[in-house]
């Protein structure tokens, strides 16, 4: 076993202050934490002292793999762990394009960047070396323009990952996120902030190196069928015919496709741009992650003439999905697939979050309707659906031209503390919600969550699942049992690591199978007690970081606007949440 | 890639004679480098000791024993399509088995018999 662990344990330490690096074997902490976000969080609790601030010297940003990265299929993800500029409090974030196997192949199992650099800067990472390169002309691109630009000036093409942030991570806008391959994002969470504030431009990290399998025969069985179920399962096809907007419809049709602002579950322009409608008219390209073979990531295709040369036209790739859609679009109203595209586009060159950015607006634009700020604040007329001023906006809150969008930039929660507006400022926790109006599970879970995210235990699908069924909502306890066990075990998925995509075919026997053609030697029952230790574990770091639960604000408009499970109930949240810290206390020993 | 590299037992890339690589970014798509099995390949030609002999119906096959790890090969392919494993030092040369095309769920490879 230990042979195996030594194939993931060096950890790469990356010091901006001195410009030095060092490598530490650690196969103390991936043996008892396995990789990922077991072993992202200990490094986390090793690196960054209790009451650090997060825009200050002592945060870290840490990206770790795990065990399966590279080696089966579906695990593409990276999972990075910080202090969270947007509420102060210990942090996830996940994304995928090639940054697992570029890490993993480059020898390492988690890169530690400490410190912050005197000056912009960039950093060209392999198996042997860190390069500190000079930054200065880079500082201010998009994150298109730098990735163009690293492509060019840096070796490994097909092997590297260019981790990079746009303007919005260097003006600290506190949801910018770190863009990697151009299509994917460490989006949630303001990773980008931080590595803004570290005066990082980008990573640049080549792995093409191997790792020697020691079971040959069992592993290449256990590869081959679960790449069968990748290529050939229902959900997958779903995940590559259609991708993730094929939710809007769906959400749409039973009441929870966030919109107005979360004033209504339905969007009258949901038929527009949904997941069937881009695909029709704009699809133009899918493509996958490294070792994955699903494809889910859907490209769109936009054409527009020059203003000044007629017949003389500019044609893009834009990325598109569910969550984006919901954001900007139900929520905005924006139903002219052209134009909600070209937000995306703004978005993605700006390397800000979709989902927050989103919510940002419809807050704005609501606050403006009801006369709490006016046209000196937001500069431009936001209106419903009017994405041309969106766009504008998006480009404001990077460059924050007065106090208004200095405010915008540190979330919904900080525009509602200055201008009011409280009770349409939907966030939790500092933290702006995913795109699903389904009920109380959900809602409970945006609390309860460790990383406050819709995929820290999939609440939205056990929310329509009890609609399907008809069963009505469980007792508090049970709905605290069922969050808790689903976010128990997604902590194993995210220390492996696989996609959550993938979900259903790593069931427990995979996982353990998988693990143990490695060398490993997980029983079932092991691997479960794995996956609540790093659950305790996350959430204590936050409770001892001042985390309150029952302290965070529902937003009013959510509890107002009906579910699909009709009103969710406030008492009925606080219950789920009281047991479920209750639990976690008694576990985790306070 | 992953399947090519795994017919030697590792898990990775650095031993795929296969080869598949973005056309500058995500944006621009991507392609796949494999080799044509040449009849009258430039990497035995530039092999300075005959570590490449040539294959009946096109290509070359690699005796390692021979190789010196010079990496002319690499340099002679027109196309790229030479890879190099910078672990063992030698150059990776395709061997037409068709293993990848069986990991190819949308029929972007296929092995078929020429002529």
């Amino acid at each position: 076993m230990i042979e195996w662990i030594k194939a993931l344990s060096r950890v790469l330490y990356v010091d901006l202050v001195r410009k030095r690096y060092w490598v530490d074997d650690r196969v103390d902490l991936f043996e008892r934490w396995m990789g990922g976000i077991g072993v992202a969080t200990h490094l986390y609790k090793e690196e960054v002292p209790r009451g650090a601030d997060p825009l200050g010297p002592d945060n870290v940003a840490i990206f770790a793999v795990g065990p399966l990265s590279g080696i089966y299929p579906m695990t593409s993800k990276t999972v990075a762990t910080f202090k969270s500029p947007l509420n102060g409090y210990f942090a996830e974030s996940h994304a995928g394009g090639r940054s697992a196997s570029a890490i993993r192949f480059a020898g390492y199992g988690a890169i530690v960047i400490k410190g912050i650099s005197d000056r912009p800067i960039y950093l060209v990472i392999d198996c042997e070396k860190v390069r500190f390169r000079d930054a200065g002309a880079l500082w201010g691109m998009s994150s298109m323009s730098v990735g163009r630009v690293l492509r060019e000036v840096t070796d490994g093409a097909g092997f590297r990952t260019i981790i990079r942030i746009g303007r919005a991570g260097e003006n600290i806008v506190r949801y910018a996120s770190a863009v990697t391959e151009t299509y994917r994002h460490f989006g949630r969470m303001g990773l980008g902030a931080v590595l803004g504030y570290k005066k990082l431009k980008a990573l640049v990290i080549m792995g093409r190196g191997s790792i020697k399998i020691p079971f040959v025969k069992p592993y290449r069985e256990i590869y081959k069928e679960l790449w069968e179920m990748a290529v050939r399962s229902q959900v997958a096809r779903k995940y590559h015919d259609l991708g993730t907007s094929e939710n809007v419809l769906p959400l749409n049709e039973i009441g929870a496709l966030p919109t107005r602002n979360f004033m209504s579950g339905r969007f009258e322009g949901a038929k527009e741009i949904s997941g069937e409608e881009f695909a029709k008219n704009t699809l133009a390209r899918r493509v996958a992650c490294s070792v994955c073979p699903v494809a889910c990531i859907h490209l769109a295709n936009i054409r527009e003439e020059y203003e000044n040369e007629k017949y003389f036209y500019k044609t893009e790739f834009i990325s598109y999905d569910y969550e984006p859609i919901y954001s900007l679009g139900s929520n905005l109203c924006i139903r002219d697939r052209f134009g909600l595209l070209k937000v995306f586009h703004a978005l993605e060159t700006e390397g800000v979050d979709a989902i927050s950015t989103g919510v940002v607006l419809a807050w704005a634009t609501e606050a403006r309707e009801k006369g709490v700020i006016g046209e000196n604040e937001t500069l431009v007329p936001l209106r419903w659906g009017d994405w041309s001023n969106y766009m504008k906006a998006i480009y404001y809150l990077t460059e924050q031209p007065n106090e208004f969008y200095k405010v915008a930039a540190k979330g919904v929660g900080a525009l509602a503390s200055r201008y009011g507006g409280q009770e349409f400022a939907i966030s939790f926790n500092g933290v702006e919600p995913a795109g699903y109006h389904t009920g109380p599970l959900f809602i409970s879970s945006l609390i309860t969550g460790s990383r406050h995210s819709h995929l820290d235990a999939g609440a939205y699908s056990m929310d329509q699942k009890l609609l399907l069924s008809g069963e009505g909502i469980p007792e508090p306890r049970k709905a605290a049992e069922m969050i808790m066990d689903e976010e128990t075990w997604r902590q194993v998925l995210n220390s492996l690591v696989v996609c959550l995509f993938a979900r259903s075919m790593y069931s427990e026997t995979y996982v353990v199978r998988a693990l143990n053609a490695l060398g490993y030697g997980f029983t079932e029952e092991s691997i479960r007690k794995l996956g609540k230790d790093i659950y305790i574990d996350k959430q204590m770091i936050k409770i001892k970081e001042g985390f309150i639960p029952l302290g965070v604000r529902i937003p009013r408009r959510l509890l107002e606007t009906p579910t699909p499970l009709g009103p969710v109930s406030e008492n009925y949240v606080q219950k789920v949440i009281g047991y479920i810290f209750e639990r976690i206390k008694e576990i985790g020993g306070e | 890639m992953l399947a090519c590299t795994s017919r030697f037992g590792y898990a990775g890339f650095n031993k795929s004679a296969i080869k598949v690589r973005s056309l500058g970014g995500f944006e621009r798509g991507f392609t796949v480098i494999t080799c044509k099995a040449c009849i009258d390949p430039p990497c035995a030609r530039a092999c300075p000791v005959d570590a490449l002999s040539r294959k009946e119906g096109g290509g070359v096959i690699l005796d390692p024993n021979k190789c010196i790890g010079c990496g002319y090969c690499v340099d002679a392919c027109d196309i790229g399509a030479v890879m190099w494993d910078s672990e063992w030092m030698k150059p990776i040369i395709c061997v037409d088995c068709g293993y990848c095309v069986n990991f190819c769920p949308h029929g972007v490879l296929a092995l078929e018999q020429v002529r």
